[in-house]
C-alpha cells in the first residue's frame, strides 16, 4: 500500500518515512537539473535571492520534453541524481526538504538529508510517458533561457515514488542490492 | 551506379527517429515481459511493470518513451555503387534529425561542451558511415540517452589479463554504474582494435536485435556467462535490488595490436532504441 503525501512537505511527516516505503505524491514541486542547480548555487554564493522560496519544497531532477498541444507537459522522467550532488547540500541547508531523481547519492548528500530532516525519492527512470500523466500543470518560474533545463513549477497528482534515502540514513540503494547479490 | 537523392536519406532519417523515440522494439518489450516473470524482488517487479506500461503508453500516444531522446546516433552503410545526388548528404542528415526532433516534440538535449549553450534543435547528429559493396544504403537510427552513456568505460587491458580480465572489466563497469544507467541495461562490449574502434564496436553491438546472441560461438558463450554474472550483482531494476540488472550482453571483436587488449563497455538503458531501414 502506498502512503499518500503532499508537497510542499511537512517536516514531521518526513521523519515517519523510511527507505523502501512507496508513496504517491501530490501537490507542487519544482523541476531543476544541472544548469539550474549551478545558477541557484551561484545566486546563493553572491548572497542574492533565489527565484523561488525553497523552504520545505521538493526539487525534481527532470528536463521534460516539450508539451504537445493540449498536454500539460511532454515525457518527464527523472534524470540521474549524482550530478546534482555537488549542489544539493547547499540547497538542503537552506530549507530544501525533498529531492526526486534516480540513482545513488554521495555521503555528503546523505549527511545533508540527515542533518536537515530531508528525504530523497526515486522515480522510475525511463518511464517518462507514464510520469507525464501525473503532471497536471507546468509553468516556467526561472531561467527560461535554459530551455528544458529551466525551473518549472509542476502540479502533480499521485506521482508514484519510492523512498530511496530517508532522514535517518536508511538507503535502499545499499539495502536493496544486498538482498539479491549472489 | 544507382542514383539516390539525399532527400530520401533525409526523409528516412526523419521517419526512423520519429519511430525510434516513441516505439520500443518488440525485442526489448518481450525481454522486459520475460524478466518480469522471473524477477525475485517486489520493487523490481513493480519497476518492470511500470516500464512495460510506459512503453505501451508511449507507442499509443506517440510520446517519447523517455524524456531523454538522446543524441541522434546514426549508422550508415553506403553501397559503393551508389551515387548521391541532390545536395550535401551531411546537411540532409542534419535536416532529418532537426525535423524529427521538432515535429516529434522531442527534447533538444545537445549543447556546446564547454560553454554549455544549447543548439536548440538536437543537432549535430553523431554519424558513422561505412562504404560497403552493393547499391543500397542501410540506415540505423539509435537515439542515445546519457544516463547510460555516462556510465560507459574504456579499459586498456594488458594481454596478460586475457579473457578473464575482459570479463571482469565488463562486470566491474556494470557494478560501478549501479542504478545510474537505468537498469535493466543492455551492455554493449567491443574487444580489440584501437581505443576508439573498441568503443565504436561496443556502440554498434547495441543496434543488434536485443538478446540475439553473437554469431561467433566464443562471443555468444561469453555473452551468456556475463549476463548471468551481471544479474548476480543484485543491482536490479533501477538499482533498488533485484535479479534483473541486464536484459542482454552484446559483444563484438576485431584483431588488435600485440601489445594491447582494449575493452570498451557502452552502457544502454532499458530504452534500447534502434530502428533501421534500407533504401
Amino acid at each position: 500500500m502506498s502512503k499518500i503525501i503532499h508537497a510542499p512537505l511537512c517536516a514531521d511527516e518526513i521523519q515517519t518515512l523510511r527507505a523502501g516505503d512507496s508513496v504517491l505524491l501530490s501537490g507542487t514541486i519544482y523541476t531543476g537539473r544541472d544548469a539550474a542547480h549551478k545558477r541557484l548555487c551561484a545566486l546563493i554564493g553572491e548572497g542574492k535571492e533565489l527565484p523561488f522560496d525553497i523552504r520545505n519544497q521538493v526539487i525534481y531532477y527532470a528536463g521534460p520534453c516539450p508539451a504537445k498541444p493540449g498536454d500539460a507537459i511532454g515525457s518527464c522522467g527523472p534524470t540521474t541524481s549524482y550530478r546534482m550532488d555537488a549542489y544539493a547540500p547547499m540547497l538542503c541547508d537552506r530549507g530544501l526538504i525533498g529531492m526526486i531523481g534516480k540513482g545513488q547519492r554521495s555521503q555528503t548528500v546523505i549527511n545533508a538529508l540527515t542533518r536537515n530532516g530531508g528525504v530523497y525519492f526515486a522515480a522510475t527512470g525511463g518511464a517518462g510517458a507514464l510520469i507525464a500523466t501525473c503532471v497536471k500543470s507546468a509553468e516556467v518560474v526561472a531561467f527560461d533561457d535554459l530551455g528544458t533545463e529551466a525551473i518549472r513549477r509542476l502540479t502533480v497528482e499521485n506521482l508514484p515514488l519510492i523512498i530511496a534515502i530517508d532522514a535517518h540514513g536508511g538507503n535502499l540503494y545499499e539495502e536493496g542490492p544486498d538482498l539479491y547479490r549472489k | 551506379m544507382r542514383e539516390i537523392d539525399v532527400r530520401r536519406i533525409e526523409d528516412t532519417i526523419y521517419e526512423l527517429f520519429l519511430s525510434a523515440c516513441c516505439e520500443i522494439g518488440e525485442d526489448v518489450l518481450s525481454l522486459l515481459r520475460s524478466n518480469l516473470e522471473m524477477e525475485e524482488s517486489p520493487f523490481g517487479r513493480e519497476v518492470l511493470r511500470q516500464l512495460i506500461q510506459n512503453d505501451e503508453l508511449a507507442a499509443q500516444r506517440k510520446m517519447p518513451i523517455c524524456q531523454d531522446t538522446g543524441m541522434a546516433v546514426i549508422f550508415m552503410n553506403i553501397g559503393q555503387d551508389v551515387h548521391l545526388v541532390g545536395g550535401d548528404v551531411n546537411l540532409a542528415i542534419e535536416s532529418g534529425v532537426r525535423r524529427a526532433y521538432r515535429d516529434g516534440y522531442f527534447r533538444a538535449s545537445v549543447l556546446s561542451p564547454l560553454e554549455r549553450i544549447n543548439t536548440r534543435d538536437n543537432t549535430p547528429a553523431v554519424v558513422h558511415m561505412r562504404i560497403v559493396p552493393g547499391d543500397r544504403i542501410e540506415i540505423t537510427a539509435a537515439p542515445k540517452g546519457f544516463g547510460s552513456e555516462n556510465m560507459s568505460r574504456l579499459w586498456m587491458l594488458t594481454p596478460s589479463q586475457g579473457i578473464e580480465g575482459v570479463k571482469d572489466a565488463v562486470v566491474e563497469t556494470v557494478r560501478l554504474a549501479g542504478g545510474n544507467p537505468c537498469p535493466p541495461v543492455v551492455v554493449g562490449v567491443g574487444i580489440g582494435g584501437t581505443a576508439e574502434c573498441a568503443m565504436l564496436m561496443a556502440k554498434h553491438s547495441l543496434t543488434r536485435e536485443c538478446g540475439t546472441p553473437s554469431s561467433e560461438p566464443v562471443l555468444a558463450d561469453m555473452e551468456r556467462e556475463l549476463l548471468k554474472r551481471i544479474n548476480g550483482l543484485g543491482i536490479g531494476p533501477q538499482g533498488l535490488g533485484g535479479t534483473t540488472t541486464a536484459l542482454a550482453v552484446h559483444i563484438e571483436q576485431m584483431p588488435t595490436h600485440i601489445a594491447g587488449l582494449p575493452v570498451a563497455v557502452n552502457m544502454q538503458c532499458h530504452a534500447a532504441r534502434h530502428k533501421s531501414a534500407s533504401i
